[in-house]
């Protein structure tokens, strides 16, 4: 593989990604729409009921919009890689996803580059989030603003790989559309998004467990502790480990020999 | 040499068995007219020679490259028209033509004089800025087509592209391909289920039902199975066991 050849190949799929996004300006308002209805409403509505005691990175007591913010911004992430995902799934149904894998660079290199594309296109969108988010108060320190950047790549990419691997064993849309729900609220709920453990613990120490084991509780709070200007060795590691695996089983459902697709075909 | 070889290539999705000892090879410069009925197997066989998935058995070779272990050698040469339309709809022809280009590694100056060539060769050079959802469908195909050939590929793969297109339509692009081959040596397999779109002069492959039944020259097929013409030769090749 020629490195020039790479960089353009993967110049190309980031301004493809860029002006397909641009251009549905309903994906784009719902992005940013849906975690400040979030912030807005549900946090709003929580804050009167639900009090937190100091929980780490936080030094004080903190509101709960301050503490669910870092969780609805993986959220964007998530969202935008199950649609991300979504779209490759639609682009394999209705024939462009062909292109990209009959192009002369290693299928790796292909799924990377559109993985990588996609949370290129998705960081704006959080960072807008949060900035908005300071009108409700929400005010990180401003170098939090710097030090979140790389948590945001590494969770989307951990994300971006995870929706990878669910479009590679997914056919069809239809069956796409039950893999969001099942997929996306578990994964959100069933995390330290909205709660952190203890308070999940007072539910049921299974909850708890689940939240504790589950990834994108430590994309959470990756994204917590580095905009906080703290660092989670740990959450970090998950998160990095976490997306060697997804990706790796993404590229082997992509795989033209021993790929779910090369086994179903569907083409007649 | 060869533009594209296929030796004993077989494939099965499951216990389905859809493609079996499938050999042929297409001549460089040459055209060469795969036919066969709806569900022959000639979608698969595309997906197989383009490297979207691997055959369970045999060879694919294209100018000497193993689409195997050396797929992206292989893939360098080629250029594709899938059956299914693979064009981004929320994209106008010129950026999907520039996306391919990238993909292939080609610099924005190159690409720009090439996209200006290939569109305005299919006669859609005018409709370059508008989005592909508004071009008709047989505008999307010629845009395609340009998009095929933005790479200088030495072999061009066509599954099926006039289907879905009038009379007409189908005429141009068929013109426009066969100018390719004569003027530029560009070898081309062209995938139908049109028997008029096969000319005397053409090399033939008759698939059916996942096998290869005849592969030769159109012009013989006839006389070889003492029949009066092509499609009562498609029909004799095609009958059901």
């Amino acid at each position: 593989m020629k490195t020039r050849h790479a960089v353009r190949a993967l110049i190309g799929i980031l301004r493809r990604e860029t002006l397909r996004t641009l251009r549905q300006r309903g994906r784009l308002l719902s992005a940013i729409i849906r975690p400040l209805v979030w912030l807005a409403i549900f946090a709003a509505g929580f804050r009167s009921v639900l009090g937190l005691s100091i929980t780490p990175p936080y030094q004080t007591y903190v509101l709960y919009e301050v503490y669910v913010v870092p969780g609805l911004a993986a959220m964007m992430l998530l969202f935008h890689a199950m649609a991300s995902s979504l779209a490759m799934v639609y682009d394999r149904e209705m024939g462009s996803m062909r292109l990209l894998l009959t192009a002369p660079l290693p299928r790796w290199y292909l799924l990377a580059a559109r993985m990588l594309a996609s949370v290129v296109v998705g960081l704006p969108l959080v960072y807008l989030f949060l900035l908005i988010a300071r009108y409700w108060d929400v005010r990180p320190p401003v170098l939090g603003y710097l030090a979140v950047f790389p948590a945001l790549v590494l969770a989307g990419l951990m994300l971006g790989a995870f929706g990878l691997l669910v479009s590679s064993i997914s056919t069809q849309m239809e069956n796409f559309a039950g893999v969001m729900n099942f997929v996306i609220f578990p994964t959100f709920f069933a995390s330290t998004a909205l709660y952190p453990i203890w308070r999940l613990a007072e539910a049921g120490p299974v909850l708890a467990n689940i939240a504790a084991w589950n990834p994108f509780s430590s994309a959470v709070e990756l994204i917590r502790f580095t905009l906080y200007l703290r660092f989670d060795p740990v959450s970090a590691l998950v998160v990095l480990a976490c997306l060697v695996v997804f990706f790796l089983a993404a590229v082997v459902g992509y795989d033209p020999g021993r790929g779910l697709w090369s086994r179903r075909g569907g083409e007649g | 040499m060869k533009a594209l070889s296929l030796e004993g290539v077989g494939h099965s999705f499951g216990q389905r068995r859809v493609l079996d000892a499938i050999s042929f090879s297409v001549a460089e410069g040459a055209m060469c007219i795969l036919l066969g009925r709806n569900g022959a197997g000639k979608t698969t066989l595309f997906s197989l020679a383009t490297g979207l998935y691997h055959a369970r058995s045999g060879q694919i070779d294209v100018f000497g490259h193993s689409m195997r272990t050396d797929p992206a050698a292989a893939l360098a040469q080629m250029g594709v028209v899938f059956q299914q339309q693979t064009l981004d709809f929320d994209l106008t022809a010129a950026e999907n033509l520039r996306y391919h280009a990238s993909l292939h590694g080609l610099g924005a100056s190159i690409s720009e004089a090439r996209l200006r060539e290939e569109l305005g060769r299919l006669e859609v050079l005018d409709r370059r800025d508008e989005p592909v959802r508004s071009l008709s469908g047989g505008q999307r195909r010629r845009v395609e087509i340009a998009r095929a050939l933005m790479h200088r590929p030495r072999i061009l793969l066509l599954d099926e592209p006039t289907t879905g297109l009038d009379v007409p339509g189908r005429r141009a692009i068929e013109q426009h391909v066969r100018a390719l081959c004569r003027e530029r040596g560009v070898a081309v397999l062209w995938a139908t289920h049109f028997l008029e779109e096969v000319s005397a002069d053409d090399d033939l492959v008759v698939l059916h039902q996942g096998r290869v039944r005849w592969a030769g020259g159109a012009r013989h097929v006839a006389t070889s199975l003492a029949v009066d013409g092509l499609a009562d030769a498609f029909d004799l090749l095609t009958e059901t066991a």
